[in-house]
C-alpha cells in the first residue's frame, strides 16, 4: 500500500491536546472535565455504551465544536492551521449531487490542490477504495456501503494527517465493514493517525492500537489495546467489554470513578 | 353560448394562422416574464441562501421584508415603480416609463422575494445535513453558499417556476408602469383586459388560450426534468 505521494510530508500537527475540556449543551455536561493526550503513532479507538460522548469528542478534536470550558492544544501545528492537516468521516456520509469523481474533486479543490494534479488523486484514491468503475456514477444513487467508502476515499485523497471516523461501519453489513476496515487500515499504513469511534468489539479488537474508554462524558481508562482487552483496570470497562448493559447500573458512578480510575 | 363557441372558434383561428398582432404581444410578455424571473433569480437565490447561512445585522430586517414584499398586491407594486419611475420620481431622469424595461423592473420586485424565500427555506434544510460535512472539508462561507445552491438545483426549479407563475399572470403592474401601449408595452395579460372591456372577446380568449399552454406547458416541461434529474441523482 503505497501513499499518495503528491502532498509534501510535513511535520505533524500531533500531539493533540485535552486540558480539562468540558462541553455543555441544553445545561447538561456531555463532557466533564477531560484531559488525555493524542500522541502520533497507534491507531485509537474510543469505546463506550451510547450517550457517553464518543462522537463529541471527536467533534472537538476536530474542531466542529468548541468545548465549553478547558483547552484543545495541537502542540505541533507550529502556526499553521490545523484542520487543514484532517479529515473526518461521519457516520452517516453525505455525499454532495455530483459524481463519485466530483465529490472527492471537490474536496481537493476545497484544499486548495491545483486542478492538473486533482485528476490523478481521485483516480488513485477512487482506486483505493475500489470504486474506480463507479467514478462517473452519481454518488447519491450508491449503497449505503459505497458511500462510505466513496468518504473514505475523499479522505484518502486529502491525505490528512490526523482521520477521525465517527462509527464508520455502524450500519453496514460485514462485507461492508470488512472492506472499510481494510481501506482504514491502508490509510493508517500510509502514516495517517486513525481516531475513531465504534460500538463494535470486534473491529476495536482488530483495528486499535490503543483504547480510550469513555462512560457517561468521563474518560475511564486509557491503554495499549492488548493490556485493555487482556483485562481493564476499570471494573465499568470491564463489564462493558463482557457484554452487560451499563445504563442499567445506578448513578452513583459519577461520583467516585475519578478516584477508582486515578 | 353562442357568443362563447365563436369567440373559441375566431380565437383558434387566430392562434392556428399566427396572427402577427398576437405573436408580437406573446413575444413581448415571454420576454418581460422570463427577463424580469432571471433578473430575480440573480438576485434572490443568493439572497435567500445568505439569509439561510449568515447571521448578519439586518438579517431579521430582510426576512420580514421578503415576507411582507410577498404578499404586496401588483397594483400596489406597480404604483411605486410608478411614482419612482415618473418624469417627477428619483428615477425620472432614466426615462424608463411606458417602456418594457420598466414593466421588468416592476416585475422583478413581485417576484424576487417569493424566490428568495423559498431559496432560504431549501438552503436552510440543505444545511442541516451538509453543515458538518462542509466545514469538516473547510469549505468556507462563500464556497458551502455555491455548494448548496448547486445541490439545492432541482428543488430551486420550483422557486423559480413559482415566480414565473406569478409574473406572467399579474397584470397590475404590467399595466401601471407599462401603459398597455399598443405594439409597445401590450403584454397578454393587458391585451385581454383590454379587448375584453372592448368587447372584442375572440382575441381575448385566443391570448388566455396562449397564456394557459404556455404556462402548462413550461411547468409540465419543468417537471419531466426535475424528475429525470432528481431520479438520476437519488433526490
Amino acid at each position: 500500500m503505497t501513499a499518495p505521494s503528491t502532498l509534501p510530508v510535513s511535520t505533524s500537527i500531533l500531539p493533540l491536546e485535552f486540558y480539562r475540556v468540558s462541553f455543555e449543551a441544553g445545561g447538561k455536561r456531555l463532557i466533564k472535565d477531560l484531559s488525555c493526550i493524542f500522541a502520533a503513532g497507534p491507531s485509537t479507538i474510543i469505546l463506550g455504551p451510547n450517550g457517553a460522548g464518543k462522537s463529541l469528542l471527536l467533534r472537538l478534536c476536530h474542531g466542529l465544536l468548541k468545548p465549553s470550558a478547558g483547552q484543545i492544544i495541537w502542540h505541533g501545528a507550529k502556526g499553521r492551521d490545523p484542520s487543514a492537516h484532517q479529515a473526518m468521516v461521519f457516520q452517516r456520509p453525505v455525499m454532495l449531487r455530483r459524481s463519485v469523481a466530483a465529490n472527492v474533486d471537490y474536496a481537493l479543490a476545497l484544499r486548495g490542490v491545483p486542478r492538473r494534479r486533482r485528476r490523478d488523486m481521485v483516480a488513485e484514491s477512487l482506486t483505493e477504495t475500489g470504486l474506480a468503475r463507479l467514478a462517473h456514477h452519481p454518488a447519491r444513487v450508491l449503497s449505503f456501503g459505497e458511500q462510505q467508502r466513496l468518504a473514505l476515499a475523499r479522505a484518502w485523497a486529502l491525505m490528512p494527517q490526523v482521520l477521525f471516523l465517527d462509527e464508520p461501519t455502524a450500519n453496514l453489513d460485514p462485507a461492508a465493514t470488512h472492506t472499510v476496515e481494510r481501506v482504514i487500515t491502508a490509510i493508517h499504513a500510509a502514516g495517517t493517525q486513525v481516531i475513531m469511534t465504534t460500538h463494535d468489539l470486534g473491529q476495536a479488537r482488530r483495528l486499535a492500537d490503543e483504547i480510550l474508554f469513555l462512560h457517561r462524558g468521563r474518560l475511564l481508562e486509557k491503554g495499549p489495546a492488548d493490556a485493555f482487552f487482556a483485562g481493564p483496570r476499570n471494573d465499568l470497562a470491564r463489564a462493558f467489554l463482557r457484554g452487560e448493559l451499563l445504563w442499567r447500573r445506578p448513578r452513583d458512578d459519577d461520583s467516585d470513578q475519578e478516584t477508582r480510575n486515578g | 353560448m353562442t357568443d362563447f363557441g365563436s369567440a373559441l372558434g375566431a380565437a383558434l383561428s387566430l392562434v392556428i394562422r399566427l396572427d402577427p398582432d398576437l405573436a408580437e404581444i406573446v413575444l413581448l410578455s415571454l420576454k418581460v416574464s422570463v427577463g424580469a424571473v432571471f433578473l430575480a433569480t440573480l438576485i434572490g437565490m443568493p439572497l435567500g441562501a445568505a439569509v439561510a447561512l449568515f447571521r448578519f445585522p439586518g438579517r431579521t430586517a430582510i426576512v420580514v421584508m421578503l415576507n411582507a414584499l410577498m404578499g404586496l398586491p401588483p397594483v400596489v407594486v406597480g404604483l411605486i415603480v410608478y411614482l419612482i419611475l415618473s418624469r417627477a420620481g428619483p428615477l425620472g431622469v432614466l426615462g424608463l416609463l411606458f417602456t418594457p424595461a420598466a414593466m421588468i423592473i416592476a416585475q422583478v420586485v413581485l417576484v424576487m422575494p417569493i424566490i428568495a424565500a423559498l431559496t432560504r427555506q431549501v438552503i436552510e434544510d440543505l444545511w442541516t445535513e451538509y453543515e458538518e460535512q462542509l466545514r469538516s472539508l473547510g469549505a468556507g462561507p462563500g464556497r458551502a453558499l455555491t455548494a448548496l445552491l448547486w445541490d439545492g438545483r432541482f428543488t430551486l426549479m420550483t422557486a423559480v417556476l413559482a415566480g414565473f407563475g406569478r409574473a406572467s399572470a399579474e397584470v397590475g403592474a404590467v399595466m401601471i408602469v407599462g401603459g398597455n401601449i399598443d405594439h409597445v408595452t401590450r403584454v397578454m395579460t393587458t391585451a385581454i383586459a383590454l379587448e375584453v372591456s372592448k368587447g372584442d372577446l375572440a382575441l381575448a380568449l385566443g391570448l388566455g388560450i396562449i397564456l394557459i399552454v404556455l404556462s402548462t406547458g413550461i411547468n409540465g416541461a419543468a417537471f419531466v426534468l426535475k424528475e429525470a434529474a432528481q431520479r438520476r441523482h437519488a433526490g
